[in-house]
């Protein structure tokens, strides 16, 4: 490598790790914040190693959050779970099924997804409340896993990439089309079930606004909404604020990089011609 | 018979999205239509007004006018510098150097992580006397404005944060379209003497046009939408000064209970989202290039 390229990299290395810092600095503030007595968190210039780490700023959140966290992995768990059978069930039968009407229930499904969800809002929320479903976590997941346009979409696109000599063999060995579904054809699209559970799992466990509009008793509270209220009520004591907020995002960091792969592999065949 | 039954079993397969779709989009759509016409709280009756919700939107609602303005700002501020310095991450990561899945990784972890964590981390770095941004610029001699509390400065910093928060996702589709363009194509380029800026002028912008049409329709929807951030760290203030249309039209329903209305604001939402939606589309033959 002649000295010019090799300076190009260098420059271009410094570059990227400078870019990084700038990304990562929040994220590393919020945790390096949780670690540190409430006297050195607002310093210039900041202090980015907290003295002393104080772990027992996360053991007073844990004492305050276990409902919220344990409310936020239920709703992702139902959503994540509920999506993948309610999608793959009827992406499988818009790729690999012959029936009567298929093809217009595509297209109608495909059209009521383009209009965006705060045009129907209101009267969803004004149905549910008279339904008694207002405070309960019915409207948190019941409606989404039964409406799952896109991840259906998704999982059509890839039945349809499934081998024909595969199915015919599960045919002629007398399998019955659930058998079919379930035992020969689920298996083949594994990356995009995965893809679609990493999604669904982090639009449920970020979401902000439903809970905020449903909900409105404490033990009910998703760990998001309870974090936004607790900055009204430990306004002073920031530390607190910053281990509640790193609680909320570790999971989702772990479960980003065990599954960066299925996750880009989602984004990019969403953003394909 | 036997057509019948594998009608059945198709029907079968989809009754679950079916009835969601109906019963949870395509039902309240109509209500949502009807209500726009009415005034409602969503517990009596509905009055019919015929249009009089548009017309006091668009006559007697200054809130509606701000937030409008407020949204489009944000919008036409954010998309460029989101699509811009996604562009140039793509670029930056499609590089063979070490490490690069550090790198992609690093620029996207705020896309991934809860716009309430990312709401107070920043909060409190625009904290005008205490606050990491100010700090930092004290250290180059600049006086920092108030931030958040100040009414000019509040949306160019919530703007900052989301293209922060946001520039990894059109990283990943725009490292996606240079990783699909042949290699075959740069080296006849070379070979025809074009110099590399020429390179990417003509080969790789016009192949990444069909990504940017995709994202600049996404995010346009997406950003039309903005709440969240919104809602974190500055609740709409100081004054208006960051109230967006959806802010509005959540107040409206959830605060005031006036839901006939809001499903008003939601539709003329809707029809400004549908023609700019449809006027891109349009346009994209001017630009757009399908190899």
């Amino acid at each position: 490598m002649s000295i010019g390229r090799l300076s190009v990299k260098a420059v271009l290395y410094v570059v990227m790790l400078v870019l990084a810092a700038a990304f990562l600095l929040p994220l590393v503030w919020m945790l390096s914040s949780s670690l540190k007595p409430e006297a050195q968190v607002l310093t210039i210039p900041p202090d980015f190693f907290p003295n002393h780490p104080l772990w027992s700023n996360y053991a007073d959140v844990f004492g305050r959050i276990p409902v919220f966290l344990f409310n936020s992995v239920k709703l992702a768990a139902y959503n994540v779970v509920g999506i993948l059978v309610v999608s793959s069930m009827a992406g499988y039968a818009f790729a690999r099924l012959r029936f009567a009407g298929r093809d217009v229930a595509f297209m109608v499904l495909l059209a009521t997804s383009i209009i965006p969800g705060i045009a129907y809002l209101i009267p969803q929320y004004i149905v549910f409340r008279q339904i008694g479903w207002i405070d309960t976590h019915y409207p948190l997941w019941v409606p989404r896993v039964l409406t799952p346009v896109f991840a259906t979409f998704l999982m059509r696109q890839a039945f349809k990439t499934v081998p024909n000599e595969l199915e015919d063999a599960a045919k002629i060995d007398g399998a019955s089309t659930f058998g079919i579904y379930w035992r020969i054809m689920l298996p083949q699209t594994k990356p995009v079930l995965a893809a679609i559970a990493v999604f669904t799992f982090l639009d449920s466990w970020n979401d902000l606004f439903g809970p905020l509009i449903y909900l409105n008793s404490e033990n009910l509270q998703t760990l998001p909404v309870a974090l936004a209220q607790f900055q009204g009520e430990y306004f002073s004591q920031l530390s607190l604020l910053m281990a509640g907020a790193t609680v909320s995002v570790v999971p989702v960091i772990i479960v980003f990089l065990l599954a960066q792969r299925y996750f880009i592999q989602g984004i990019t065949m969403t953003g394909l011609k | 018979m036997a057509r019948r039954r594998t009608n059945l079993t198709g029907w079968l397969f989809i009754s679950p999205i079916v009835v969601g779709v109906v019963a949870f989009q395509f039902f309240p759509i109509l209500v949502s239509m009807a209500a726009s016409l009415t005034k409602w709280d969503g517990i009596s009756p509905p009055e019919f007004v015929g249009l009089s919700n548009f017309t006091d939107i668009f006559t007697d609602d200054p809130l509606f006018y701000t937030t409008l303005w407020n949204t489009t700002y944000f919008t036409l501020a954010s998309i460029p510098l989101t699509v811009g310095i996604g562009f140039l991450l793509a670029v930056l990561c499609a590089q063979r150097v070490r490490g690069v899945s550090f790198f992609r990784t690093a620029f996207f972890a705020p896309y991934v992580t809860n716009v309430v964590a990312i709401g107070f981390v920043w909060f409190w770095f625009f904290h005008p006397s205490d606050g990491v941004v100010n700090g930092l610029l004290q250290q180059v001699g600049i006086h920092g404005p108030e931030w958040l509390s100040s009414s000019t400065w509040a949306m160019p910093a919530v703007i900052l944060v989301s293209v922060w928060q946001g520039v990894g996702y059109p990283m990943i589709i725009l490292l996606a379209g240079l990783q699909g363009i042949p290699e075959m194509l740069y080296e006849s380029a070379k070979i025809d003497g074009a110099s590399s800026f020429a390179r990417v002028r003509y080969v790789t912008l016009p192949l990444l046009t069909p990504h940017f049409l995709f994202l600049l329709i996404t995010q346009f929807i997406s950003s039309f939408q903005v709440f969240g951030l919104i809602y974190v760290m500055t609740k709409g203030g100081p004054g208006h000064s960051t109230s967006v249309y959806i802010y509005n039209l959540y107040e409206n329903a959830f605060a005031y209970g006036k839901m006939g209305y809001a499903c008003a604001l939601a539709w003329i939402l809707f029809a400004v989202i549908a023609s700019v939606t449809y006027a891109q589309w349009k346009l994209q033959n001017r630009w757009v290039f399908y190899a």
